[in-house]
């Protein structure tokens, strides 16, 4: 039955310390873009927010379609937010059928408000009819408020094709609900439309401000989210996003890469602004190509980046093995989704770290970094290209699709001229100083750039001794090969210890690494509220290995890592302790430190929520 | 100066480099090896225009003839199998002051590599590429290529290869933007010089296919080579490859051909009753290089750099 939901019962707002919102659709209905615009007025407005895309894998799924949801998730809160939160709060659908692909990952509860576009109802199809009121019956038995709204009807009063549109008529409603300030919301609406008509900017602005008014006259919701007195500067932007401006604050000159979900809208951002800096993106033949490309123009002294995902890896496995072994500096980014193979495009996963620790063959040591927050996607870009250079070696700096599209505010990062690379040293080389001249202690050594003269040399991946030629010698070999290496404990021995989440000692300590820190640490501060004697600690560096380790493990009675890839649960069919595969950082931390560290993964494709941390906490130390 | 007057503008390099000067390691190829004769003339062309080694990039993929930057008193990049091109391109994408050299075999180019090699082909990177075919493996010790003829006798067809050979002409005539494209062979030292010189003029990705013998695996080829003079005919071509008159003496057979015509080309290139066609087939000095591209906005400073990214990051304020 169609439920009258949208009586105006008083104008009080309520005020509220966060939310989750959802808005789905069908695939081109702009629902992505009308949530972007939420969250970026709401953190300008100076609230907490963080949001998390919801994508279709195929570029036009069919309409009304489970599989075919299309959306964003945004989280928006009095204070800082770090993760996607558990259930959804309150969701804006465009039919009856795309909620269910988030229904079947738990995104709503009871109580859980939809506002549902109405026209279904009285389509001319009796078979939508059907499920509509089928759909409508279903999401009330499961406790769902339901609120039927008007949204085309509404719409097609100013357009003509309400499909482009509805979602700056939704934004409007949305502004209403969460008591937007509307100039901010219309400032939004013409930042978006900027490289369009006069025209279609009035018109959005036209059913911006018609979904605010219809909303003020017929809803009865209305929330206040107070927002953060602060002084600081802030930037909001998603992880490809700061990943592009670590690039341009690294002063990198060559962007390598090949097409790729879900790194590629990096390198759109990049192709957009690096000339104006001075550098230029590249758009290879191939994955392979895109490094050998990049490692060339890192060879003949122009800093280069490739960036890529877990496919893209996997094919350029083969030079980054050659970047390790003849010492070209080099950064790549791997922006890791769902895997095996093509796997889940658009999905977050963490299963990249073995293969980026040891897909190549033989002995090919790199720095691996990850990075656990949208500000860190910036960060670490510039220290990867300081890295790289100083220890003449690949730099991977590894995201996740989670990162990729998620938005969040942070500081302004105060931009220092030391970030940049210097300009090309063609000054002649230092006579008598060879071109791998191996510090015997710390494996460090200075490189000739071509152009240099006196420093002549032929790189190769062949085993080479100081001056650059081939060598079959067996004790180069071996030498060699340890001042490779040698070059991750040089820094490892510059790190501090990772800072500890909570109390130095306890029941259980958690270890994560990369996105997952928001979600682990408000699951462990809401686990310590409950009594729990529970920390954490979050690594950026996986290689070379934090220090100091072990001697934090041994302060707790239980260690586990916690992370977004496959492992062997210990209570499947078959499965014992000896021949259980654990998940990625958990499999270098047994061998590492030979704690007997259990693990909690899995690979649904999804952030993890703080709630299922928080279950698990508490199946481990019997806290109710 | 020196008592000389001061209206006399004197020229003087810095420094005069000699053939020694290129000079590296003995090179390791077998005797009779066409390569040997491919790098001496390389050398010698180095030293005819004076290159400096500093400069001067050789780069190569995987096989006997990969070996060569090794061999060059020059800054060299011996990388991986098949991935000689994308390594160059970088290089030379934002160095427009560097000379850079490719060398390449026919597994490396036209098995390993096909793919990169016909986008180098298409970028049309300014670069002096040479292809040594000798229609078979030799580093990994005689496996068929794809450039060896249908009943090639190898380790991996031993009962002789069973399809037709790719034609590295008629391929890289193929493709788009296609700027220079030639041929010679190692045993006729004038005509391999000429034509590597001529390579080395033109401003793009200059092919130069060079068909070679392998003495220990393609033995029999060797003597087809030697016998069958009456395959190779020089192309004649004004503002082409130009050999004097004694080194013209060498060919039995010539051709009148037009290089600025592709057709002409292609039809010079795809001829089936096994004639060689030696000299310049194809010149567009008009096509798009990718590297005049990749030198535009360079130097920039750190405050520039800087600048750039406040504004950036202004825009994403909040």
């Amino acid at each position: 039955m169609a439920t009258p939901a949208v009586n105006k019962q008083n104008s009080q707002s309520k005020i509220i310390g966060e939310h989750i919102l959802e808005i789905v659709s069908d695939s081109g209905e702009g629902a992505q873009k009308c949530g972007q615009s939420f969250a970026s007025i709401s953190a300008k407005m100076g609230n907490g927010v963080w949001t998390v895309e919801i994508i279709p894998a195929e570029i036009q799924p069919p309409a009304r379609t489970r599989e075919g949801a299309s959306g964003i998730r945004i989280r928006v809160g009095s204070k800082k937010i770090t993760n996607m939160g558990n259930e959804a709060d309150l969701l804006v659908a465009f039919n009856e059928q795309v909620p269910y692909s988030r229904i079947v990952q738990h995104a709503y509860r009871e109580g859980t408000i939809m506002l549902l576009e109405k026209k279904w109802a009285t389509s001319k199809s009796e078979e939508i009819r059907e499920k509509y009121a089928s759909a409508v019956k279903d999401f009330k038995n499961q406790g769902i408020d339901v609120r039927e709204i008007p949204m085309e009807e509404e719409c097609l009063k100013l357009v003509k094709n309400p499909r482009k549109g509805k979602n700056m008529w939704v934004l409007g409603m949305l502004c209403y609900i969460y008591q937007r300030n509307i100039e901010r919301a219309e400032q939004q609406v013409r930042y978006v439309f900027r490289k369009k008509t006069v025209e279609i900017i009035d018109t959005n602005l036209d059913l911006l401000k018609a979904g605010y008014r219809w909303a003020a006259d017929n809803l009865d919701l209305k929330y206040e989210v107070p927002t953060i007195p602060t002084e600081e500067k802030l930037v909001v932007m998603n992880g490809n996003e700061a990943i592009g401006m670590g690039v341009l604050a690294a002063g990198i000159e060559v962007v390598s890469m090949y097409p790729i979900t879900p790194a590629t809208s990096a390198s759109h951002y990049l192709a957009e602004v690096l000339e104006k800096s001075g550098g230029l993106v590249h758009q290879a033949e191939d994955e392979i190509a895109a490094i050998g490309f990049a490692i060339g123009a890192s060879y003949a002294g122009k800093t280069a980046i490739t960036i890529t995902s877990g496919p893209g890896i996997a094919l350029k496995t083969e030079f980054i093995g050659l970047a390790a072994m003849a010492e070209v500096p080099l950064v790549i980014v791997d922006v890791q989704r769902g895997g095996p193979s093509t796997g889940l495009p658009t999905k977050v996963e963490q299963g990249d770290l073995l293969a980026v620790l040891y897909g190549q063959p033989g002995d090919s040591p790199k720095i691996v970094l990850a990075a656990s927050t949208i500000e860190e996607c910036f960060q670490f870009i510039v220290l990867a290209r300081k890295l790289a250079e100083t220890f003449r070696i690949p730099v991977f700096v590894l995201t996740d699709a989670n990162l990729a599209t998620g938005q969040q505010p942070f500081p302004r990062p105060k931009v220092q001229k030391d970030w940049f690379s210097p300009p090309i040293d063609q000054s002649p080389w230092k006579e008598g100083v060879k071109p791998f001249d191996w510090n015997p202690e710390t494996g460090l050594s200075r490189r000739p750039i071509p152009g240099q003269s006196g420093g002549i040399y032929t790189l190769t991946g062949l085993a080479h001794n100081e001056e650059g030629i081939v060598s079959y010698n067996p004790d180069n070999n071996q030498k060699t090969s340890e001042l490779r290496s040698r070059k991750l404990a040089t820094i490892n021995k510059t790190l501090k210890p990772p800072s500890i989440h909570g109390e130095e000692s306890g029941d259980l300590l958690i270890v994560g690494w990369g996105s997952t820190l928001g979600a682990i640490e408000e699951a462990v501060d809401q686990a310590i509220e409950l009594g729990a004697k529970v920390s954490s600690i979050h690594l950026r560096f996986l290689s070379p290995m934090e220090p100091g380790l072990k001697k934090i493990f041994s302060q707790f009675k239980k260690v586990l890592s916690v992370e977004i890839n496959y492992s062997d649960s210990s209570n499947d069919p078959y499965i014992d302790n000896e021949n259980r595969r654990y998940s990625q950082l958990a499999w270098i931390l047994r061998a590492q430190t030979l704690v007997d560290i259990d693990c909690f993964s899995n690979v649904k494709g999804q952030p993890l929520q703080p709630k299922d941390i928080l279950a698990k906490i508490k199946e481990e130390l019997d806290v109710k | 100066m020196f008592g000389l007057k001061h209206d006399i503008a004197c020229d003087i390099p810095d420094k005069y480099y000699s053939l020694e000067d290129y000079e590296k390691a003995v090179p390791r190829w077998c005797p009779g090896c066409g390569d040997h004769a491919v790098l001496t003339n390389i050398q010698k062309l180095c030293r005819e225009k004076q290159l400096d080694p500093a400069k001067t990039v050789f780069v190569s993929g995987i096989g006997c003839s990969s070996r060569f930057p090794h061999y060059m008193k020059t800054y060299g990049f011996h990388g991986l199998h098949g991935r000689a091109f994308p390594v160059a391109s970088g290089i030379k994408f934002r160095r427009p002051d560097l000379d850079v050299f490719v060398i390449t075999g026919d597994g490396d180019c036209c098995s390993i590599g096909a793919g990169a090699w016909m986008h180098a082909i298409r970028y049309n990177i300014n670069m002096t590429v040479m292809l040594f075919n000798n229609e078979i493996y030799g580093l990994t010790k005689n496996q068929t290529s794809p450039t060896s003829r249908i009943g090639t006798k190898s380790n991996t067809s031993p009962r002789g290869s069973i399809l037709p050979p790719i034609n590295p002409l008629q391929t890289t005539l193929g493709i788009s933007n296609v700027s220079f494209v030639a041929q010679t062979v190692d045993w006729n030292p004038a005509h391999l010089y000429a034509t590597l010189n001529a390579a080395h003029e033109h401003k793009g990705f200059s092919f130069v296919h060079i068909v070679q013998r392998c003495p220990v695996f393609q033995p029999d080829l060797v003597d087809e080579f030697k016998s069958g003079k009456d395959a190779f005919y020089l192309i004649k071509n004004n503002d082409g490859i130009v050999l004097d008159e004694n080194a013209e003496k060498t060919f039995k057979n010539s051709v009148e051909h037009d290089h600025t015509d592709i057709n002409a080309a292609r039809n010079l290139a795809e001829d089936e009753n096994g004639k060689f066609y030696l000299g310049l087939l194809y010149q567009n000095k008009d096509a798009d290089c990718y590297d005049d591209y990749g030198a535009h906005n360079m130097g920039f400073t750190a405050e520039q750099k800087m600048e750039v990214l406040n504004e950036e990051l202004d825009k994403r304020a909040i």
